[in-house]
């Protein structure tokens, strides 16, 4: 097998070296120049946006027509771009895995979508949402990009409203708010518990009509495997048709990912089952920067893993957590019993002991944590699933004796019925059993402040770029962020890339072409003939256990050292002895599955290095060796106040990954002063 | 607990199905259905066989990507979907019958797999409000009454998983183009293309090869999402409006 891809290491780290502090990742890496975003004017904070978009180039709309893009994605990020780009007269293709741009993971959203509209009069503004959004970073994003985000958020609704997004509203008409993720005003706007569907539904139908009209024209069960670029501009991507198993180019004058996130390299999370990084990584490796890969948000209140059929988990609200009381029995001896013959004394509610201001509405990572800590000291509860019980209780029992079972039906009765039938539990008579589980990624393609990655041409939007959330996103903050990027800042600063185009036509003869189709052919010609003995979901699973054990909710120094030794030979062992089975020219569910497996084995190692580099713990991102006397999260701002921006370190013989190149750019806060978040 | 299950096979669109039995054990009841195919789809690879087809993607009832006809019910004996459907609502040594949704506008791509692109052009025939990025006016700028706003969200929340079509005697998608219909007539912001909207929407659904209602009501007993019956109602006097109007 002449292209099978090398996965051999060129750097050898030395594990026995002590590590400077600061430095743990010394020997996984090769340190890169500094970046800065330049495209970020100068200037107040609030005008940055104004000027941007006025010195962005105008492209003639004559010309529009003769200008391709392609986007990778049709969830809110990638739907909303379409339509907008096509209404503006461009030629798009749109591309998703799905059977059809509706289904992308964004329908799944539940809770809402912030703006700061300030209808309630409680004192909400453009700044007030730009400073939460900071700090439920935790002092980790880039300022300029988030008040670009808070400014346009209000433009969304207004544009969702026209749409026909059938929004929850007041008696009076007006449109109702609730308050989200521990902020302290009602900027949350919610259609039911199904905004997200709702939200895609609006930008779904204003593509379609774009298709209708001849400017957009849409590609389904198609999923892009290969980056094209052309003297350093990314100029179309290699597509394989899923249900003909056509390897496909599509040419184009910029291409934007907007193919989400990639929380399934811990195999169990709430994304889709189809969720990848496939999209993101081959961009990765053909130039793009993975910025900050290792925060991960992990979830509080999902449905816990029953056994090891377990296939995806399920999220359970965040609003669950006003009314419900979480705990865990005092004692060990108690974990196996009947939770309703457990007396008050027993219990250790322990989130209100240990944050008595808070209580149970702590931010999710320090949720989290805390359900983990209970369980580590063997008192979580539910069945054992591998000798250990990961389950805290979520009981609402004292919620009924307050309000009464009818009022609490009405408020939480569609997740109760959704807890019911998963687990066959009735949680209006037992407590409800919560455990949390991955569920977003804050890390992503590096972009700058265009949404241009570090390779021209290349835009990437939503979930798959790095840029708004810092180390921790709020809630009702991604869907916000989706639709600012694909409405309102996408289209006014593309713009100012297109109109040096078209640009030179090029064709499948030209070497760039040949050699990403290559690419693509090897792997699946190397996938289906290798003929092994293990399955891909048994790779898979094996590497989430590894993310999760030692790159989940808190990181060691030890603890990732181990995970990327694993991670190594669990890679090296898949593409030698991974079964595909089927053909290349059909619809084969394994062989799209082992692609993305193949993609999450390299994902994974990068994420456990830039986690071992950040000798810190900042929002999602916990180190065990940073931390305060009583065990909280510690920052450490002269040192990490950086974004860590990974180029992939080809190496050229061998063809396969080198070291990563860390290329930092520095945080600077000009309108928000820095603090340490305290929630006790 | 044990099942038997009788699976539709088939390789692709052009060739010929069958029927295929395989016995399961070791199920229980705490999977979803989807898992048990799983856990049959990695025994088959660890025989040498190929695994089944199927669609899924959020297995949480949302995105409408999944959908099987189980012992002759679109999504099996509960109201959900098949992927919120779980192996308690069956027991040890039943008899499974699986196939794939069954409509002529609904081709078999393999297996359980169907080809529901009908649904994207229904919905480019008109079924969307025309407003531009940036065209919009302020939200509050128009009140909608609550009870519209409520019963414009009861049928938006419409999967487009199928289930109403495969379960038509007729094959027809009435239900699902009444519930965007109703989702959208029901708005201040939908009137202008009322007319217009419901006229290509219903164009398009008789050239994709959907047949007619008659009223049956397959449709509404299926849909995970209960979507009503009178949305088709609705439908027709929409489209009689329309056509009164000139359309
Ligand atoms: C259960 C759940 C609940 C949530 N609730 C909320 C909430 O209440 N509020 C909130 O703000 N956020 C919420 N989030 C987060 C939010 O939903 C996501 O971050 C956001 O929707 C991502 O949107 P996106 O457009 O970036 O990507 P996605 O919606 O994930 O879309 C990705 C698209 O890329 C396509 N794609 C991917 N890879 C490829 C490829 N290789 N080739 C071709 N196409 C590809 C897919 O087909 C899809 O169309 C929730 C997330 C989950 C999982
Ligand atoms: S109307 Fe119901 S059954 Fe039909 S597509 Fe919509 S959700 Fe599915
Ligand atoms: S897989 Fe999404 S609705 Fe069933």
């Amino acid at each position: 097998m002449t292209d099978m891809p090398d996965t051999t290491l060129t750097g050898d780290p030395s594990h026995d070296a002590p590590a400077e502090h600061g430095d743990d990742a010394v020997g996984y890496y090769t340190p890169g120049d500094p970046i800065s975003d330049t495209k970020s004017p100068e200037g107040p904070i609030s005008e940055r946006w104004q000027t941007r978009k006025f010195e962005a180039r105008l492209v003639n709309p004559a010309n529009r027509r003769k200008l391709d893009i392609i986007i990778v994605g049709t969830g809110l990020a990638g739907g909303s771009a379409a339509a907008t780009l096509g209404e503006a007269g461009y030629n798009v293709k749109s591309f998703c895995y799905q059977d059809s741009p509706r289904r992308a993971h964004s329908i799944a959203a539940q809770g809402g979508i912030n703006a700061a509209k300030n209808y309630k009069e409680d004192g909400d503004s453009v700044h007030r949402l730009f400073y939460d959004t900071v700090k439920g970073g935790d002092y980790r994003s880039r300022e300029s990009n988030v008040y670009r985000l808070a400014e346009v958020s209000t433009n969304i609704i207004d544009q969702c409203v026209a749409q026909g997004v059938p929004f929850a509203r007041e008696y009076g008409g007006l449109l109702d708010n609730r308050s989200f993720g521990g902020v302290q005003v009602s900027r949350t706007f919610y259609a039911r518990g199904q905004t997200g569907q709702q939200l895609l539904i609006g930008a779904y139908q204003a593509m379609e009509r774009q298709v209708a009209a001849g400017t957009v024209e849409q590609f389904t069960r198609h999923e892009m495997l290969e980056l094209i670029v052309v003297d350093g501009k990314a100029r179309g991507i290699v597509a394989r048709d899923l249900v003909t198993g056509e390897i496909q180019t599509h040419l184009a004058d910029a291409v934007v990912l907007a193919s989400g996130g990639y929380g399934n390299v811990f195999y169990l999370s709430t994304n889709a089952m189809g969720s990848n990084v496939t999209a993101s990584w081959r961009a990765h490796r053909k130039g793009a920067y993975m910025a900050n890969p290792c925060y991960t948000q992990i979830h509080p209140t999902c449905i816990p893993v029953t056994g090891s059929h377990q296939s995806k988990l399920t999220l359970m609200s965040e609003s669950l957590r006003n009314d419900g009381r979480i705990w865990v029995p005092k004692s060990k001896a108690d974990c196996d019993k009947d939770p309703r013959q457990i007396p008050e004394a027993d219990r250790d509610y322990y989130l209100e002991r240990i944050y008595p201001s808070f209580g149970n509405l702590v931010p999710r990572d320090i949720a989290s944590r805390a359900a983990k800590n209970v369980c580590d000291e063997g008192r979580g509860v539910g069945p054992e699933v591998d000798g250990v019980r990961r389950g805290v209780y979520l009981d609402f029992g004292a919620a009924i004796e307050r309000l009464g079972r009818d009022a609490v039906e009405e408020k939480y009765g569609n997740l109760f019925d959704m807890y019911a039938r998963i687990t066959g539990e009735n949680p209006y008579e037992t407590p409800m059993r919560i455990y949390p589980a991955v569920h977003y990624v804050m890390g992503g393609l590096w972009v700058d402040y265009d949404l241009q990655s570090s390779i021209p041409g290349l835009f990437v939007t939503g979930e798959a770029n790095f840029s708004d959330h810092g180390a921790n996103r709020l809630g009702a903050s991604a869907l916000m962020q989706g639709l600012a990027d694909g409405y309102f800042v996408l289209p006014h600063t593309i713009r100012d890339y297109l109109v040096d185009g078209p640009f030179e036509k090029i064709d499948e003869s030209h070497p760039a072409v040949v050699e990403a189709r290559r690419s693509v052919q090897s792997r699946v010609d190397h996938l289906l003939s290798t003929n092994g003995t293990r399955s891909v979901d048994s790779y898979h699973r094996e590497l989430g256990n590894i993310m999760w054990e030692y790159c989940g909710m808190e990181r060691s120094e030890d603890g990732l050292r181990k995970a990327i030794d694993l991670i190594r030979t669990l890679r090296d062992d898949f593409w030698r002895n991974v079964k595909v089975l089927g053909t290349a020219e059909s619809l084969n569910q394994s062989l799209e599955k082992a692609g993305r497996v193949a993609d999450f084995l390299e994902l994974g190692e990068l994420m456990c290095i830039d986690a071992l580099n950040r000798r810190e713990s900042c929002g999602g991102h916990f180190r065990a060796e940073s931390q305060t006397e009583d065990g909280e999260a510690l920052r450490h701002d002269d040192q990490f106040a950086y974004v860590a921006a990974w180029e992939f370190g080809s190496d050229p013989d061998s063809g396969g990954m080198g070291l990563p190149v860390l290329h930092k750019e520095d945080l600077v806060y000009t309108a928000i002063e820095m603090k340490q978040r305290s929630y006790k | 607990m044990k099942v038997t299950l009788k699976i539709w096979r088939q390789p692709d669109a052009a060739s010929q199905g069958a029927m295929h039995t395989y016995e399961l054990d070791g199920v229980s009841e705490d999977m979803s259905f989807l898992e048990m195919l799983d856990v049959l789809n990695e025994d088959l690879v660890a025989r040498g066989e190929d695994p089944v087809a199927f669609d899924s993607d959020c297995r949480e009832g949302i995105c409408g990507m999944c959908g099987l006809m189980i012992n002759g019910q679109a999504h099996g004996p509960e109201v959900t979907t098949t992927c919120q459907l779980h192996m308690r609502s069956f027991k040890d040594g039943d008899e499974i019958v699986i196939e794939p949704w069954r409509a002529d506008a609904f081709p078999v791509v393999k297996d359980l797999v169907v080809d529901r692109g009908a649904f994207d052009r229904i919905i480019q025939a008109g079924g969307y409000i025309s407003v531009n990025t940036g065209s919009a006016p302020e939200a509050h700028s128009v009140p909608v009454p609550r009870d519209d706003a409520v019963r414009a969200f009861n049928v938006a929340t419409c999967i487009g998983c199928g289930a109403c079509v495969a379960a038509c005697p007729n094959g027809s998608a009435s239900l699902f183009m009444g519930a965007k219909v109703t989702h959208l007539g029901e708005l201040p912001q939908g009137q202008p293309e009322r007319d217009s909207r419901v006229v290509g929407m219903v164009a398009q659904h008789d050239a994709e090869g959907f047949g007619g209602c008659t009223n049956i009501g397959e449709c509404t007993a299926a849909c995970p999402k209960e979507i009503p019956l009178d949305v088709i109602s609705r439908l027709n006097w929409d489209l009689h409006a329309a056509l009164r109007h000139g359309h």
